[in-house]
């Protein structure tokens, strides 16, 4: 079945490869678009579309023409960051993770 | 390299989830999956002629695709009466963003417009959630083969997939008639 992925985390969908890939430079969450941003939802999805019916051969990837809000340019810099005063913090999420999970505590 | 350069670079995901994970005391890396061969199905009729199923990763928002054990099981939606809300507890960025406007992961209302205008031929009348699993068995065995007998069923001839949440499963990683996912830890 010919399909397209409207996604971001390009390094990862790029490393597992997919047929066709519209990548969306987004915070992830909103791979189609702004939320509440009908237009751009619409030039998004119209770009998938354009790319089922143009690509000619597996991983073909475009890109939206469109950023991330520009009063917000360091959301990159934010999703999970690993900071050093962080450390113990960090620690005692996965410590909460493991016993969720029902992991081996760590070593 | 100047610091405008490494602002403007997309995300290293892979790179970020390591080291995050490491940070959380995990000493097992993530090994996403990874297609040698990557499957290519092309479009052999316009899309004017084309039926499309949607798929994503986001849930009903009262959770009823999840069993007693809390595992996300395939779920399928009415196009013309979703859900007024959908269970989007998966990794994506809460810092940055949210995911209240539904059209902004699963484009329904999109999709209609391009059918009323003709780009599309039609639209499956179910939309589709993934699973996001962590079990690679229970995707490529069953999830994979679940959604792409649904899409089948309601004579889809090409699907659009939209990702919530590509960082730590690979449900995207789809193929005909299969996913190749990674084992992973639950988000």
């Amino acid at each position: 079945m010919p399909t397209v992925l409207i996604g971001s985390a390009r390094d990862i969908v790029e490393h597992c490869g997919v047929p066709r890939f519209v990548f969306s430079d987004f915070p992830l969450g909103n791979p189609c678009g702004h939320p509440w941003d009908r237009e751009m939802q619409r030039t998004t999805l119209g770009l998938a579309l354009d790319l089922l019916e143009s690509a000619r051969g597996p991983r073909s990837t475009v890109q939206l023409p469109f950023a991330w809000r520009p009063e917000d340019p360091a959301w990159r810099e934010r999703y999970a960051r690993v900071r050093p005063d962080d450390r113990e913090r960090l620690l005692a999420i996965g410590d909460e993770r493991r016993r969720r999970f029902g992991q081996p505590p760590r070593s | 390299m100047t610091a405008q350069a490494v602002t403007d670079a997309p995300v290293r995901y892979m790179e970020r989830t390591r080291l995050y994970y490491r940070a959380l005391g995990y000493d097992n890396d993530y090994v996403w999956a990874r297609h040698d061969a990557v499957p290519f199905t092309p479009l052999r009729k316009p899309l004017s002629a084309r039926t499309v199923g949607l798929v994503s990763t986001a849930g009903p928002g009262d959770r009823s695709h999840r069993d007693a054990r809390n595992r996300r099981q395939v779920w399928s939606g009415l196009v013309a009466s979703p859900p007024a809300s959908f269970d989007t507890d998966v990794a994506w960025d809460k810092d940055s963003t949210h995911t209240e406007d539904r059209e902004s992961f699963l484009p329904l209302e999109a999709a209609q417009h391009f059918v009323a205008a003709g780009r599309l031929g039609r639209l499956a009348p179910r939309f589709h959630a993934a699973t996001t699993e962590y079990s690679q068995k229970k995707t490529i065995e069953q999830d994979a083969p679940e959604i792409l007998r649904r899409l089948r069923e309601d004579g889809a001839d090409a699907a659009i997939l939209s990702a919530l949440c590509p960082v730590c499963h690979q449900t995207r990683a789809w193929s005909p008639g299969t996913w190749k996912p990674m084992a992973c830890r639950p988000c």
